[in-house]
């Protein structure tokens, strides 16, 4: 019997892979806060607010577009409900601000300006923990957490497949947002949250701590970036694949999927939740409307626009649909939504792999006719 | 019985246990003695009486329509039973049965003399020792051949466990075995999409071989092999009758000719006809629902 050579594991990251890692490091750390805080303004070279901001909010998508990949592009779940977890994630963080703000608000009160407008005389109960900062921490990702596991749990333990279950969870995300309209519900109603003050008793509208949101969030992206190389590295990345790919040989190979969907799904979620955390100080609003189900298909148009099962490719597609429609939706703010639609459409029929798919294409054809010259 | 009788019972079945350290985690039938004190483990696979797997008056009907109707069959550890019948004698349902992807109205499904196979979910049944391969060749498409391999091997295959996992040599050793057993080696990095129908239904015998099952549930191994591929498969068969219970469904009577001791002939979900392939050929029922009257 001649000796077999199996392949040995893949390492996390390629050498260039963690040279381009280091050097996305480096620009979110250290180049961009001395673009912006140091070098002064009208320089060429000067990083502006608006910018800050911008990529700020773009890296919190990708972080929801990196979550989507590992959900559906790997897993083979289309989840047409991830702007829910975003919003809880948001709405915890959002909590902890109102109570930032303490008595400065206009009614110069204890309690939220909206709780003083309701006539409500002492916080309700789901409020008690939004005073401390760990625990809004915990409470990002064990709301998020928690509404995912026990959706999940029943939905999976149900055999609930494909397009069904994309629309249950659109309907799970459009049911919580009639739900936090709902002034009774606690949450602010349709005006949600805003008007933040501090956070950690420090003021909020600075530009450095814009800056300190914008290093945190990349870092985190980046972070979110490697645990989920990891992830799909090992093998119970390739158990999701399998689920993909043929469930029912998954089942007789000896694996329940249950548990594999339901683990995925809920560290899925639990991203959104941190996403929607890191979101709301920048933007310094969070409201129902983040629920909406567009809000949520836009999340899946991110994910197959840069490339679905590609990690990277989602974080692209993330970037490149939010940097055009902030474009678009000010220069010709009536044509996004087609826009949006023909570019779903667009790469659902020719770019079934996404950008990264067309990249990878065109260079094995440069290659190829590299080689025939 | 007094407590002092139930700790005197369970120190002699430890002492048994101790002295027959050897048998005592492999019940097999013969060579062994008498099953006094002999304690049930739990999920092993109880072949004393001499059967791996019992079906019993076992009925199960789709809107009316009675896909298996009070079908009984067993199969001896070690054996080779093929099974063939006409188009919808219930051949694949009886497999989605024992495997737990069918509940059957009634009847008893056995696995050994203890386990009943009912109440058991597919990944317990399939973690038990009950391998299935599909009448359409399935594996996953995205993977290469040796992942495909990887995923199969029998491991804990909890969600932490999968996530920490790393092969270590003598699984290792296994796959290489695998691989070469199922003529696959120079593709082990090849996608399994990419292999031919043939190599594909190869693939899925390697991965049931990875799982180490006790028994093989086989459906229609050979279709869409050439020649060669089905003469090496009877080949595999053959080397892996004894060590392991098969269970194969097929068309192909030449396929059968070469490999069966025993064919079971399935015909409007129960058995018409049991012997050897020349004895059922000469039945005279079997000749009247293959040909028609």
């Amino acid at each position: 019997m001649k000796p077999v050579s199996l392949p040995s594991p893949a390492p996390l990251l390629s050498r260039t892979g963690w040279a381009a890692f280091l050097m996305a490091l480096i620009i979110v750390c250290a180049v961009a806060p001395v673009l912006n805080l140091l070098v002064p303004v009208g320089n060429l070279f000067h990083l502006s607010d608006y910018g800050v901001g911008l990529v700020g909010r773009i890296m919190c998508y990708a972080i929801c577009a990196l979550a989507m990949d590992l959900i559906w592009g790997f897993t083979g779940i289309l989840s047409l409900g991830h702007g829910l977890f975003f919003a809880l994630g948001g709405y915890a963080m959002g909590m902890y601000l109102m109570r930032q703000i303490g008595l400065d608000g206009n009614y110069k009160s204890e309690l939220p300006d909206f709780m003083v407008f309701l006539d409500w005389k002492e916080l309700p109960w789901h409020w008690l923990l939004s005073g401390s900062f760990t625990a809004t921490l915990f409470l990002v990702v064990a709301v998020p957490g928690l509404v995912a596991f026990v959706f999940g749990y029943f939905a999976f333990r149900s055999r609930i497949k494909g397009v069904y279950f994309s629309i249950i969870t659109q309907a799970m995300t459009f049911a919580a947002m009639l739900l936090f309209f709902r002034n009774e519900t606690g949450f602010g109603g349709n005006n949600g949250f805003t008007d933040f003050k501090r956070i950690l008793n420090i003021p909020i509208a600075t530009q450095e701590m814009r800056m300190t949101l914008f290093v945190l969030t990349g870092v985190t992206l980046l972070g979110f970036f490697l645990m989920a190389r990891w992830l799909i590295n090992s093998k119970f990345g390739r158990v999701l694949q399998a689920v993909r790919d043929a469930e029912t040989r998954v089942m007789f190979s000896g694996y329940n999927p249950l548990g594999y969907k339901l683990t995925i799904w809920t560290i899925s979620a639990m991203m959104c939740g941190v996403a929607g955390a890191l979101y709301v100080p920048q933007v310094g609003i969070i409201n129902p409307s983040e629920m909406s189900p567009a809000n949520s298909i836009e999340i899946a148009i991110w994910a197959a626009v840069g490339g679905r099962a590609t990690l990277i490719g989602p974080i692209l597609g993330a970037f490149i649909v939010s940097g055009a429609k902030s474009w678009l939706t000010v220069a010709y703010p009536e044509f996004w939504l087609y826009f949006l639609g023909a570019l779903f459409i667009g790469v659902t029929l020719f770019l079934p792999d996404g950008v990264v798919g067309l990249i990878k294409r065109l260079s094995k054809a440069t290659n190829k006719s590299g080689d025939r010259s | 019985m007094t407590p002092e009788l139930l700790e005197e019972g369970t120190r002699r079945a430890e002492t048994y246990r101790a002295t027959h350290s050897a048998a005592s985690g492999d019940t097999e039938s013969g060579g062994r003695a008498a099953a006094f004190s002999r304690l049930a483990i739990p999920g092993e696979v109880d072949t004393t009486h001499g059967r791996i797997l019992y079906l019993e008056d076992v009925s199960v009907s789709f809107d009316g329509f009675k896909a298996i109707n009070k079908l009984s069959l067993d199969i001896a550890p070690g054996e080779l039973r093929c099974i063939i019948g006409p188009n919808g004698a219930g051949k694949t349902t009886m497999m989605d049965i024992i495997t737990g992807k069918t509940r059957p109205d009634a009847g008893r499904v056995f696995f050994g003399s203890t386990i009943d196979l009912l109440r058991y979910k597919e990944a317990e049944i399939a973690q038990m020792g009950i391998g299935r391969k599909f009448q359409k060749p399935t594996v996953f498409e995205q993977l290469s051949v040796f992942e495909n391999l990887e995923l199969a091997l029998k491991t804990n295959k909890a969600v932490t466990h999968s996530m920490l996992f790393k092969l270590d040599s003598t699984q290792s050793d296994r796959l290489a075995e695998v691989l070469h057993t199922i003529h696959l080696s120079d593709s082990v990095s090849r996608q399994a999409g990419f292999l031919s129908h043939g190599q594909k239904q190869w693939l899925e015998i390697g991965m049931l071989l990875m799982q180490d099952p006790k028994l093989l549930l086989l459906d229609e191994p050979v279709a869409g092999m050439t020649d060669e591929e089905t003469e090496r498969t009877a080949e595999l068969f053959l080397s892996l009758k004894g060590k392991h219970s098969l269970m194969v469904v097929e068309h192909d009577m030449s396929f059968i000719n070469t490999i069966s001791d025993i064919v079971t002939v399935l015909c409007d979900g129960s058995v018409l006809a049991q012997g050897t392939l020349a004895q059922v050929q000469a039945d005279e029922r079997v000749i009247e629902v293959y040909l028609g009257r």
